[in-house]
């Protein structure tokens, strides 16, 4: 089996800041990874660039060994790549049904009219929100506004999906089905990069971490034994904190 | 919506009725001037919320791509066929929006706002410099065999042109793109839409209509400079008579260039000198009071029929991190 998407070397300066060096890692088909590092660590600037929305300085990113660096966003997610946005982005004035068949339109099957809104219905419900179809974007609450970005980039029919903590903001019920809507996704064969914070999420979800600090790669591997390391610990709360934590 | 599509349709079959009417009810050539202001308004008006409408890219470039319409006319009227010389004004509008387009569509609100503005003075300027410099005048004639019951059906013929292309593109994905780009243009180009390529198609299209009302329109002047064909109050005119209306619909222009016009027509007879200022604060009140358009105020008045009553939402929860 080969890698669905491979990052090598990226790296992104603004001015004199670094904000991601020399990043490098793989996502295989169907996997949960999350991409973890304290605020400031460059996880939104890999994101971004790996969805198009910024130009890397250097570095590879390869989707089925296919170079995608460089190309614009339209481009990126033709190609397969979907994402969600770290503060939620919907087309407020517009239905939530409205909001996916525009999704529908331009990529993949290219979907239009009557064969696009079965399709969007379809999403909609799968993601919950099969009784508020025709509410106006803006008027959704917070976490059906989430659901239906996701519904958005899962129209994409995507091969990777991008989440920029999706589960940001969720109170503990909503976690719960957040967590259970990710989770079946597996089942589809997307391969899965999430930028998380909670944890619970990220012990529940992923099988592999890739961690940050300063914009490098400090660790990728198993969940669980990369959240154990002392580095990745004292990179997220710090030398001092850490032995509070320890003693 | 079927509501809606009805709405329409009533009021396309009236308006052209009105349209067909007019020159057989036996008006005078005053009646017929001002049909032919209200037809010249409501293509510009239509064409200019095709593009800005939807994207919400105010555009201040009408009266360049008017001009530039004009003066294909007064160069060329003589050497070529009617026809032709129209083809030519579509032709040249359509490239210099092109042109224009690829520079500016990456700029975003104030500045393309700023930078449309500036294309007019730009092009007048140009054309100046060019008229007095290298052709050794300062301003042509146009002596053309064209009457104003003509005029009158060419722009009649191009409003039903121009609906329809509007009709098409609401329709068509080309529309769904340019909703989507006014919404979230960033989220647009991550649902894998070109939006330069689709803003650029749509402001091509609007600006060829322009150019080709221009044309029709030259030969109501005899005598045409750089500074009558390239005229600002047409850019601005045109922008509030869409805004008035209501920019988000196809038929919203039209609503605007009717009261507007007719209200325009009244204030430069009646009040010559103080013309500008009465129009100027009627500009502020209909922005200020009307954002949304008369349609757009009449249909947020009515509750929405495809949308589930507002005690149904839950309370939102969470905030964005």
């Amino acid at each position: 089996m080969s890698a669905l998407l491979e990052v090598n070397g990226l790296r992104k300066a603004f001015g004199g800041h670094v904000a991601v060096d020399g990043l490098t890692f793989v996502l295989w088909p169907g996997e949960i990874v999350g991409l973890l590092g304290p605020n400031g660590s460059g996880k939104t600037t890999a994101i971004n660039m790996i969805s198009g929305s910024l130009l890397p300085d250097k570095g590879s990113i390869r989707i089925h060994g296919q170079e995608i660096c460089g190309k614009k966003p339209h481009r990126i997610a033709a190609m397969g790549i979907a994402r969600t946005f770290q503060l939620v982005r919907v087309a407020s004035g517009m239905t939530a049904v409205d909001n996916v068949v525009a999704a529908l339109a331009f990529v993949g099957p290219r979907l239009t009219g009557s064969a696009a809104e079965v399709r969007a219905v379809a999403l909609l419900s799968q993601l919950g929100l099969g009784e508020r179809l025709h509410t106006i974007a803006g008027d959704l609450t917070y976490i059906d506004q989430k659901r239906l970005e996701l519904a958005r980039a899962l129209a994409l029919d995507p091969q990777v999906l991008l989440l920029d903590e999706w589960l940001a903001g969720l109170n503990p019920a909503e976690l719960l089905e957040g967590i259970a809507l990710i989770q079946s996704l597996r089942t589809s064969g997307i391969a899965v990069l999430m930028v998380e914070h909670v944890m619970d999420a990220v012990r529940a979800l992923c099988d592999r971490c890739v961690v940050m600090a300063a914009g490098k790669l400090i660790a990728d591997g198993h969940t669980d034994a990369v959240l154990s390391r002392p580095d990745v610990r004292r990179a997220y709360l710090g030398e001092d904190d850490e032995e509070k934590v320890d003693a | 919506m079927k509501r809606n599509e009805l709405a329409g349709g009533i009021f396309v079959t009236l308006l052209f009725a009105v349209i067909l009417a007019t020159p057989f009810a036996g008006g005078s050539s005053y009646h017929l001037s001002i049909g032919i202001s209200l037809l010249q308004y409501a293509v510009m008006a239509t064409a200019w919320a095709l593009f800005s409408g939807p994207t919400r890219y105010v555009s201040l470039a009408t009266g360049s791509f008017f001009g530039i319409g004009a003066y294909t006319v007064a160069v060329l009227g003589d050497f070529l066929p009617w026809p032709a010389v129209l083809c030519v004004a579509l032709l040249i509008g359509l490239a210099l929006a092109l042109l224009v387009g690829l520079a500016t569509l990456r700029l975003s609100g104030v500045y393309f706002v700023i930078f449309s503005f500036g294309l007019s003075e730009m092009i007048r300027q140009l054309v100046s410099w060019y008229e007095v410099n290298i052709t050794k005048t300062s301003a042509r004639y146009i002596f053309l065999d064209i009457t104003q019951q003509q005029i009158y059906w060419q722009l009649a013929a191009l409003l039903a042109l121009v609906l329809a292309v509007g009709w098409w593109i609401g329709r068509s994905r080309l529309g769904t793109a340019l909703r989507l780009i006014g919404e979230d243009e960033v989220v647009a180009a991550h649902v894998g839409i070109d939006t330069t390529r689709v803003k650029l198609a749509l402001f091509a299209i609007s600006s060829a209509f322009m150019s080709v009302t221009g044309a029709i329109m030259a030969p109501r002047w005899t005598y045409i400079d750089p500074s009558i064909a390239f005229n600002a109050n047409i850019s601005f005119q045109v922008l509030i008579m869409a805004l008035f209306g209501g920019a988000s619909r196809l038929f919203g222009p039209i609503a605007g260039v009717i009261p507007l016009v007719l209200m325009i027509e009244y204030l430069s007879t009646n009040f010559p000198n103080h013309f500008s200022i009465l129009i100027g604060a009627i500009f502020m009140i209909i922005v200020y009071f009307i954002p949304d358009g008369i349609l757009g105020t009449i249909s947020a008045r009515r509750p929405r029929a495809s949308q589930p009553p507002l005690a149904a939402k839950a309370p939102r929860t969470g905030a964005a991190s």
